[in-house]
């Protein structure tokens, strides 16, 4: 009896280890597949386009009405820490460094795996349970490059310029909190900035981490859609683990990518 | 929603968000006054660079003219190479001096360069002879009460005991123009 109950946890071990490596695998084939049919898709470039508008013209009034209310928010409180220290000339480059180096690609790309990586995965996942996918492979067109590329492709190319949209409308809206509102000098605040900020070390670094975003958030969304249940409740988890698994894992790159960007560079 | 509106849309998408890039580049990062510029490089030891950094601004007269680009230990002398890009648009004579200065009492450190007189300028790659090195506030506290302890514990003492507060003579000794020529 006691031997019948390990027997069943060890298996039941096993049977998750073996399903989690086969999922592990079967994502990796999933993104080969994806990059191999990225050619056919780009070459039709009117999809794309298409999924540009859905997943990055459509998001853009969340997007920038989020970044201006967090560079608000951010120039108030960072007024209040730094009037501490005598030191609120240095709001622009709080502002400017935590949106530019931070805030923005992760805050952008929250964003934007909960409103264009959930419609992607939806969208998929119900054209999958409603059969459109498997008629189209009856048509000989292969879904991977009709349906699945360019909505990776669109997610790429988007997520980069929604974070530059958002970091700029937060600079902008501390702007007019610090310098407008609090009356912090308009000299001080973008000349401090600008020697602080530096291109190649501070924006181009937010501009990699948005596309290494993108590329995450776009392929998690495409994969759990391809891969959802064809029922009803499996489109509804399928869209629920995009943002999760998409969240999470921005989060999780974020810090790698920190740690090899600003390790061991001065200030 | 038909294709052209689409592409139109698609179209003003891309391009504020290409703006967007161009202002945090130009406006934020300040990318045209970096490094684009073209510029020299000017060598100068210190015996103490104090919390002088890597990019931190070269000025004369209060005016940033370039920045320092390399920072290393010298192992015969035990000083600290400062190796510094200066805007081409500048020149500096030859019997320059370079010190660490700081902007205010917690401010950014920076090196300052004062000309002198000499009608010969420093070439690229030249070499600041006359170097004056970084305040150290400690040391200068630690000077401050030895001599209050010396002048005031025994008077006769204090006439020997007034050293120099941290040398600001110009230390032309130890380093060698080179390449100035």
């Amino acid at each position: 009896m006691r031997a019948d109950a390990l027997t069943w946890a060890l298996r039941r071990v096993g049977e998750r280890t073996l399903s989690w490596i086969e999922r592990v695998g079967f994502a990796a084939r999933f993104s080969l597949a994806v990059l191999a049919h990225s050619p056919a898709a780009l070459r039709r470039i009117q999809l794309t386009m298409r999924e540009i508008y859905f997943a990055g013209v459509l998001s853009l009034v969340i997007i920038m009405v989020s970044g201006l209310f967090v560079g608000m928010v951010l120039a108030l409180q960072g007024y209040e820490v730094l009037t501490r220290y005598g030191a609120n000339e240095s709001l622009g480059v709080l502002v400017a460094l935590s949106l530019v180096r931070e805030l923005g690609p992760v805050v952008a790309g929250l964003l934007f795996a909960s409103r264009a990586g959930s419609a992607i995965t939806a969208e998929i996942g119900l054209m999958k349970t409603t059969e459109q996918l498997s008629a189209m492979e009856m048509m000989a067109v292969d879904p991977l490059a009709r349906v699945v590329a360019p909505r990776f492709f669109g997610g790429i190319i988007s997520m980069p310029l929604l974070t530059a949209l958002f970091s700029t409308l937060g600079v902008f809206g501390a702007y007019l909190v610090g310098v407008k509102l609090i009356g912090i000098d308009a000299g001080a605040f973008w000349g401090n900035m600008q020697s602080a900020v530096d291109f190649r070390r501070d924006i181009a670094n937010g501009i990699i981490k948005s596309v290494v975003f993108g590329i995450a958030v776009s392929l998690i969304a495409v994969f759990e859609g391809y891969n959802a249940r064809p029922t009803a409740e499996g489109v509804s988890t399928a869209t629920t683990r995009t943002v999760v698994a998409s969240s999470l894992s921005i989060l999780a790159l974020d810090f790698v990518l920190t740690v090899f960007m600003f390790r061991g560079i001065g200030v | 929603m038909n294709r052209s509106a689409i592409d139109l849309w698609v179209g003003i998408f891309v391009v504020i968000g290409l703006a967007a890039i161009a202002f945090l580049s130009l406006k934020v990062g300040n990318l045209t006054s970096v490094s684009s510029a073209p510029g020299y490089h000017l060598d100068a030891a210190f015996d103490n660079i104090g919390g002088l950094k890597l990019r931190a601004p070269v000025k004369a007269a209060g005016v940033v003219v370039g920045r320092v680009e390399k920072i290393t230990l010298d192992p015969q002398s035990y000083q600290a190479l400062v190796s510094m890009r200066v805007d081409q648009g500048y020149q500096f004579s030859k019997d320059t001096i370079a010190s660490i200065l700081t902007s205010g009492l917690l401010g950014e450190v920076y090196v300052g360069l004062d000309s002198g007189g000499d009608t010969q300028m420093l070439a690229d790659n030249g070499r600041i002879a006359k170097t004056q090195s970084a305040m150290v506030l400690e040391k200068l506290i630690g000077q401050f009460m030895f001599d209050k302890a010396a002048s005031g514990t025994t008077a006769p003492m204090a006439n020997d005991a007034p050293k120099a507060p941290p040398k600001p003579s110009a230390q032309t000794g130890t380093a060698i123009v080179g390449g100035a020529k």
